[in-house]
Parts: C-alpha cells; sequence; structure tokens
C-alpha cells in the first residue's frame, strides 16, 4: 500500500537524477563506515572497498540463488562482511599505523584476486544481479539505510563507546592504561565499518545490477578515503558532505570525469597540507544553525547539563 | 626445470628489490611508506621509452636519463607532499602519498593511454643461453648485473661516504642527528633521490623484460616491492635486496606449480605473514617503543 | 597487613640493557612511597611494568595477592591502577572534560550496544553518573573552570594536573605519579604537594618519581633508591638522606656527568 505510493513517487523522478540520488545515498553509507574505523578510530583503512565487495557478492547470491527477501539479504550481506572484517581485523590490529593500511591493501587485494577465481562469484566475467523484491522501492531502501547508518554513528559518537574510540585515536597507550580494551575496540570499530560497507555493497550490486570484483579495487578504497578526508576526518557532517559533493562534483563538471583521479590525488595532497581537518573538521553544524536563525546554542554535554543542574539544587 | 624457475625469479626478484630500496631508505629515515614510490618506478619507465623511441638513444644512455628524470621527481614531490608534513601525523602523510600516487598514475594515463606500450625489438639484443639445464637469457643476465651493480653502488654510499654516514646517522636517531648537526633536509632529499633512481631503473629493466610499460604496472610493483622490503625488515638495506629476491623466486616458483591467476596474491600473503609472524622481517632489528 | 603492591626479583632487558635489575619493592597500604634515582636508573621502566606496558623478564609482580605480570594495561587499570606519564600522553585534540571522562571508563559498562540505545534513561543515568565523577575529580585539581578547552591548549602545569585528574577518574587504589613536579615553580610545586597528601587522604596509595629532594622528602613516607635498575637503598626519608650508598650514586652521577 504505502510501497505503492513510494513506487509511484520514486517513478516520477527523473532517472537520471535517481541515480545520482542513490549513487549519493550509497558513498554516505560507505564514508560513514570508513570514517569511524579511520576518522574516529584512527585507524587508516586502505581495503574499505574490499568489504563493500563481500556485501555485494553476498547480497547478489542470495538473491540469485534463494532469492531471500531483500532486508533479510541486506542484514546477512552486512553481516558477512562484518565477519570478515573480524577475521582479518583480529591478526592485523595490532599493527600499528601505516602497518595497518598497508595490511588492510593486502588483504583487500588478496581478497579481489579470490572473487576473481571463485566460480560463485563467475570469476572475472562478473555477476548480473536480478532486481531483488521489495515491499518498498530500492532508491527508498538506500537512504532508509542511510538514515538508520546516520543515526547510529551519532549515537556512538556521543557514547561511552564513542570515546573508547576517540581515545585510541588520540593515544593508543594512554588510551589502554585508562582501561580502554584497546584491541576489543579497535575490532569492534573494524567490524561495524565492515558491516555499513556490506549494506552499502548490496545496495549498490541491486541497483546497479552488475557487480565484477575488479570494481571493488584500491582506487574504489581511495575514492571513499577521499570522502571522509575532504569532509573532515571523524566528522559525521563531513562524511555526508565529503560523499556528496566528490559524487556529485563529476557530475555538474562534465569535464572533470577525464581528470577526476587527477584531481582526487592533488586534492589529497592539498587537503592533508593545508586543510588537515577537511571542510567540516572541527565545525560544529549545530552552532552553525543557531547561529543562523539566531538563537543561543543550548548546553549539549553532559558536563553542561549538571553544572546547570547543580546549580539550580 | 626449478633450475631455470630459480633463474626466472631471481631476475623478477632483483626489480622488487631495486624498488624495496626506495622504500627501505626513506622509511628508515622519515617512517614514511612512500606509496608513490611505484609511481616513480613507473615514471621511469616511461622516461625511458620516450627516450629510446623518440630520441633513439640507446637503452643504457636512455636508462641513466631516467634515473636522473626519477631522481628529480622524488625531490620534488618530497618538498611539495611530504615536507610540509613531516610535524604532522604520519596519518596525514600517508594520505598525501597516496594523493601524490594517485595523481602520477592518473597524470600518465591522459598523456600516455591505457594501452601498455612496448619497446622497439632491437632496443637490446637477446640471446638465450644454457647453463647446466637452465636458458638464461642475455636480459636476464642483464637484468641481474645491472641491478648487482646499482646495489654495490648504493652499499659504496652509505657505508664509505660522508653524506651515507649522515644518512644512517639520521635513520638510527632522526633527532640526534638534527642535534649534532646533520642537515636532515639534505639528507632526506638525498635519500630520496638515490631511491628513486634505484626505482627508476627497476621500471626500465622491467619495461625490457616484460616489453610492456603501462600507467597502472606502479601500483602492484611498488606494493609488491614494499612486501619485499617489509619482509627483509623495514629500514634494513640488506634485508631489501634479501627480501626483493626471495619475493620474486617464491612469485615465479608458485605461477610454475600451477598459481598463475593467484600470482598477485602471493605477495600479499607473504606480507600479511610477515606482518603478523615477525613484524621486524627477515633482518630487521627488535624495536620496543619506549614510554 | 598484606602490602598492597609487591615485585619479586624483578627483572626486565632490552636486547643487552638490563633497565630493571632483580627489584624486590613493596608498596604498602594508605602510604606515599617515593621512588627515586638519577636519570636512567629505570623509574619509569618499573612503572611500565607495573601497568602492563612492558613484561618483565623475570620475577613477580602481585597486585593485592594477585599476580598481574602478564595482564594488559587495561586489565590492571580495571584492577584499580592508574598513572600518569613523565611525557604527557594526554588526549591532546579532546576537550579537556572528554579527556576525564576516558579515564572514568572503567566505571561504565555500556559497550557498542549501550551505544546503540545512548537515548534510553538506564544509559543516561550512566551517563551522568560519569560525569559527575569527571566533575569530582575536575574540581580536586582546580580545573573545572576548563571543561571545554582542548587538552593541548592548556598550559603545561595545568596538562599534569589534567592527567592526575584523568587518573583518578580511574577510581584507583593505588596511582603512579611519575615527575609530577617536573616543569613547575614553586609555587605549583606547593599546590602539587597538597594535592598529592588531599589523595592520600582519600584513601588511595601513591607510589611517586620525582626529582625535587625538598619535594620528596616533604611528602613521601618512605623512599626508595634505583641505580642501574637496582635497588640500593630503601627507608624513611631521613634514613635516605644520610645514607652513603645513595650520596655516592647521585654525586658519581654528577662528577662523571660533567666529562
Ligand atoms: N622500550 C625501551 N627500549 C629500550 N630501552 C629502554 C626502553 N625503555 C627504557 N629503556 C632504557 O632503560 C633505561 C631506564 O630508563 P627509564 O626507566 O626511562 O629511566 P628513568 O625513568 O629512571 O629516568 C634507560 O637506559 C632507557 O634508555
Ligand atoms: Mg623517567
Amino acid at each position: 500500500m504505502i510501497g505503492e505510493y513510494l513506487e509511484n513517487l520514486v517513478n516520477l523522478v527523473d532517472a537520471y537524477y535517481l541515480q545520482i540520488f542513490v549513487n549519493i545515498g550509497i558513498a554516505i553509507i560507505m564514508a560513514l563506515g570508513l570514517n569511524l574505523v579511520t576518522g574516529v578510530t584512527g585507524q587508516l583503512s586502505l581495503g574499505h572497498a574490499a568489504f563493500m565487495s563481500i556485501g555485494a557478492f553476498t547480497g547478489a547470491i542470495l538473491t540469485i540463488k534463494l532469492g531471500m527477501p531483500f532486508s533479510l539479504n541486506l542484514i546477512c550481506s552486512g553481516l558477512m562482511a562484518a565477519l570478515c572484517g573480524v577475521v582479518i581485523g583480529f591478526p592485523i590490529l595490532r599493527l600499528s599505523g601505516d602497518y595497518l593500511a598497508i595490511a588492510t591493501l593486502g588483504f583487500a587485494e588478496i581478497l579481489k584476486v579470490i572473487l576473481l577465481n571463485l566460480d560463485i562469484t563467475n570469476r572475472a566475467l562478473g555477476l548480473s544481479v536480478p532486481l531483488p523484491h521489495t515491499p518498498i522501492p530500492l532508491p527508498i531502501y538506500v537512504w532508509l539505510t542511510v538514515l538508520l547508518v546516520l543515526a547510529a554513528m551519532v549515537l556512538i559518537q556521543n557514547s561511552r563507546f564513542g570515546r573508547a574510540l576517540r581515545a585510541i585515536r588520540e593515544d593508543e597507550i594512554a588510551a589502554e592504561t585508562m582501561g580502554v580494551n584497546t584491541t576489543l575496540y579497535k575490532i569492534q570499530a573494524f567490524a561495524i565499518g565492515a558491516f555499513t560497507a556490506g549494506l552499502g555493497g548490496c545496495l549498490y550490486a541491486h541497483f546497479i545490477a552488475y557487480i565484477n570484483p575488479s570494481d571493488f579495487g584500491f582506487s574504489k578504497s581511495v575514492d571513499i578515503l577521499n570522502m571522509v578526508v575532504l569532509g573532515g576526518l571523524g566528522s559525521i557532517p563531513g562524511s555526508v558532505l565529503g560523499a556528496t559533493l566528490l559524487t556529485t562534483a563529476p557530475e555538474f563538471l562534465r569535464f572533470m570525469e577525464r581528470y577526476r583521479m587527477m584531481v582526487y590525488g592533488a586534492l589529497l595532497v592539498f587537503l592533508m597540507i593545508f586543510r588537515p581537518n577537511g571542510l567540516l573538521g572541527g565545525v560544529s553544524i549545530r552552532k552553525l544553525v543557531c547561529k543562523a536563525l539566531g538563537i543561543k546554542p543550548g548546553p549539549r554535554k553532559p558536563w553542561h547539563r549538571i553544572s546547570t543542574r547543580k546549580a539550580g539544587g | 626445470m626449478f633450475w631455470q624457475q630459480l633463474i626466472n625469479g631471481i631476475a623478477l626478484g632483483s626489480t622488487y628489490a631495486l624498488i624495496a630500496l626506495g622504500y627501505t631508505m626513506v622509511y628508515g629515515i622519515i617512517q614514511l611508506i612512500n606509496f608513490a614510490h611505484g609511481e616513480i618506478y613507473m615514471v621511469g619507465a616511461f622516461a625511458a621509452l620516450v627516450l629510446v623511441t623518440v630520441f633513439k638513444m640507446s637503452i643504457f644512455l636512455a636508462m641513466v636519463l631516467a634515473m636522473v628524470v626519477c631522481l628529480l621527481l622524488g625531490v620534488i614531490i618530497e618538498f611539495v607532499a611530504y615536507r610540509p608534513l613531516r610535524r604532522s601525523s604520519r596519518l596525514s602523510a600517508l594520505i598525501s602519498a597516496i594523493g601524490v600516487s594517485t595523481f602520477l598514475s592518473t597524470l600518465v594515463l591522459l598523456i600516455f593511454g591505457a594501452d601498455a606500450k612496448g619497446f622497439p625489438d632491437d632496443v637490446f639484443p637477446v640471446v638465450q643461453m644454457r647453463i647446466g639445464a637452465a636458458e638464461v637469457s642475455s636480459l636476464q643476465l642483464l637484468i641481474i648485473g645491472v641491478s648487482a651493480l646499482l646495489m654495490l653502488g648504493l652499499e659504496f654510499i652509505v657505508h664509505h661516504t660522508k653524506i651515507g654516514k649522515a644518512m644512517r646517522a639520521t635513520s638510527q636517531d632522526y633527532t640526534t642527528a638534527a642535534l649534532m648537526g646533520v642537515n636532515v633536509n639534505l639528507v632526506i632529499s638525498f635519500t630520496f633521490a638515490l631511491g628513486s633512481a634505484l626505482a627508476a631503473a627497476g621500471g626500465v629493466l622491467v619495461g625490457i623484460y616484460f616489453n610492456a610499460v603501462s600507467f597502472n604496472m606502479g601500483l602492484m610493483a611498488g606494493l609488491k616491492a614494499f612486501a619485499a622490503a617489509v619482509l627483509g625488515g623495514i629500514g634494513s638495506i640488506p634485508g631489501a635486496m634479501l627480501g626483493g629476491v626471495v619475493l620474486g623466486v617464491v612469485e615465479v616458483l608458485g605461477v610454475a606449480a600451477g598459481y598463475s591467476s593467484y600470482k598477485d596474491a602471493i605477495a600479499f600473503a607473504i606480507l600479511v605473514a610477515v606482518l603478523m609472524i615477525k613484524p621486524t622481517g627477515l633482518l630487521g632489528q627488535k624495536i620496543q617503543k619506549k614510554v | 597487613m598484606m602490602p598492597l603492591l609487591t615485585m619479586e626479583r624483578v627483572s626486565v632487558r632490552f636486547g643487552g640493557l638490563v633497565a630493571v635489575n632483580q627489584l624486590d619493592l613493596e608498596v604498602r597500604q594508605g602510604e606515599i612511597l617515593a621512588l627515586i634515582g638519577p636519570n636512567g636508573a629505570g623509574k619509569s621502566t618499573v612503572f611500565n611494568l607495573i601497568t602492563g606496558i612492558y613484561r618483565p623478564t623475570e620475577g613477580t609482580i602481585r597486585f593485592r595477592g594477585e599476580i598481574i605480570n602478564d595482564k594488559h594495561p587495561h586489565e590492571i587499570a580495571a584492577r584499580g591502577i592508574s598513572r600518569t606519564f613523565q611525557t604527557i600522553h594526554l588526549f591532546n585534540e579532546l576537550p579537556v572534560f572528554e579527556n576525564v571522562l576516558i579515564g572514568a571508563h572503567t566505571q561504565g559498562k555500556s559497550g557498542f550496544l549501550g551505544a546503540l540505545g545512548g537515548f534510553l534513561p538506564v544509559k543516561r543515568r550512566e551517563e551522568r553518573a560519569l560525569a559527575d565523577l569527571a566533575r569530582e575529580c575536575l574540581a580536586l585539581v582546580q580545573l573545572d573552570c576548563k571543561v571545554d578547552e582542548l587538552a593541548k591548549n592548556l598550559s603545561y602545569g595545568e596538562q599534569r594536573r589534567l592527567e592526575i585528574a584523568r587518573a583518578l577518574a580511574v577510581r584507583p587504589r593505588l596511582l603512579l605519579l611519575d615527575e609530577p613536579a617536573a616543569g613547575m615553580n614553586p609555587q605549583e610545586k606547593k599546590e602539587l604537594m597538597d594535592l598529592i597528601r588531599k589523595i592520600q587522604v582519600s584513601g588511595i596509595t601513591i607510589l611517586v618519581v620525582e626529582h625535587d629532594m625538598k619535594f620528596v622528602m616533604g611528602l613521601s613516607d618512605r623512599i626508595a633508591v634505583l641505580d642501574y635498575g637496582a635497588k640500593i637503598a630503601e627507608g624513611l626519608p631521613e634514613e635516605i638522606r644520610s645514607n652513603p650508598a645513595v650520596i655516592e650514586a647521585y654525586l658519581g652521577k654528577g662528577v662523571s656527568g660533567q666529562c
């Protein structure tokens, strides 16, 4: 019933814009996941696209072989990617900094080679993915997922869990000394990042309808990293903005298509040197909104709430 | 059969070693994985290709000039993309390096296109020779010979010159070296120059060996060479040489054993295994972080 | 009464260097024990051994009777040992208050799922309890007016105090302070002494490394002296003051330090 309304609504939108709209949504999901791992927890991952491929192929195979309901399929794809995240993360998260980055890259490349050699993924030919049976249209699914992931990320950042992740980013030894089980937390962050990448991959596979292991190589991972870095490592609004900008820019700047990766490369260098916190790093969206509306931002952090309560009592 | 593959492996491995040296030297001094290093190797191959095909130079002259080109390129990259970040987090520098790598490979793609290019057939006379049970081509001898020569030269520079001493001092202890009056900036530039020149030689040799030069040859070769550097123990120069050769041999033997479609995964499997089992590599020293 | 912490014949080697050599040390419940010795004697290494950052090559470390040799630092924190660092290890890009909240990590339980349920009353209560604790610790070191400041923007003395507040938020039984007075002026040192006494009165046992002799003599109940990783003396402040081995260790260093 509602599905029908939504179907009609989606059909009204021009196919070209719908495509961009969906691409943005998937990019946001991918960027938010990587932001948790790299931006919040400080563990540079150069293999985020690999988890996307796990989700994409899991989702595609489940649809093809089992015709599973799409929501269930989506969750399975995420879980499968998360499982891989744990299996890979467990040994490599002991490594620090750049060694970790290289190990993630190594695993991603190994995974790609494996997928290129499996029968079930149709080797180098890739898979065509049939349209899944969904009660609501796929684009709506994508954006519902975006909202859920967004909400989860906001909740995580404002929690004891998220604080521990930030502590790990800032100073791993100090975090551990303060009682944070850094290994466990890093693995969890890694698994959550992989889970969201799995969701993104599954949505991508069904929307694009054709997937190939080579689509999820190193340059895809760099693409996603770019979004996070552009927006500002660790910033949720930043990741959303970065994903949106980098997905739409080549559409608006047609000439950019050819130069896209070149511009992205230069952009990374430029950002690191001149704006290491990205566009929105250290910017409080809340304060900006309040300022625009002409109201005074009220207390938000728990320590402010307590101070007002104590002053009153 | 085994000996044949061993020679093939050593030839391939020598080129990995040439690239790995750059990684290891740079890492030894500023703890940066110079992600653009593979791209320098690729540019080296293209530079020689242009010199040979357009300017009809001999391959040896072209190789020397390609080394000069890359030497400059390496120094410029360090100056533009890494030096401003020396006080920033290592994450920033690594991301910047990834940016440079992406930039260079796309630039070459735009200029030369996506197809692999080959050297002219007569660039180096290929003669097959028998040594015992194995067949060796003059090309393989060239690769092994040039690599050995360059590595000997490197050993000489590092151990018997003033700047080499400064390099070793800086890689032992950056801060102390700086305090003792070592011109650290110069040492870093010099290290990039040396590493880049070696990578360029590697690129030229590989370009002739496989008769293919393409914009995306740098990424995989760079990563494999990095794996070789890690295998040998990052920061260790003999380690990089050993790691390169071992990796080349294992890869060739793996392919010969019928795992050719997994060829690219072999290096990474070794890399990941080394990182997990002995992160300091074959010849690296154990270091515990001071608190 | 059983000592709070005991180290029995503990050694640690880095390559050829024996940084701590057959050390026997006892920290008694409720005391302030000072660990002194020339630079490089191995004092910070002792802290790193107790907090699990380094593993001893030999010997046993017991905390409240339990052997903690091969426990991870976070497990040791959970048992009630916390510390400050000689070289400041704050969470630089985070606000002061969050630094202390992270110190209070062991006092909370919610993990990833708890985070997703962050809007539930139970979870809000927990957050509030942690914030109360953090506020208390900050008030004790008189940083409660700087809660929103980023840690990196504090002055040096304030950063040292913040490290103490963060360590207190762990609610430790044993607090290890590594050169807390370094770089402070006399006035700050005096305030720090009062602060440490206040912490002792609240029931926390303290092991402190410090170079300033006046500070050490005025503050500690007992003193242990380390030289080249080995304990060369232990006793009441007045005993240590007149101990020839100690004078020798310091003077010997002083003379050799001049050439
Ligand atoms: N991780 C480490 N690796 C190698 N040597 C170390 C390490 N940590 C400490 N040391 C050495 O152990 C000795 C004792 O150091 P430390 O405990 O910091 O001395 P103190 O705090 O008494 O000044 C020094 O010689 C120091 O260089
Ligand atoms: Mg010390």
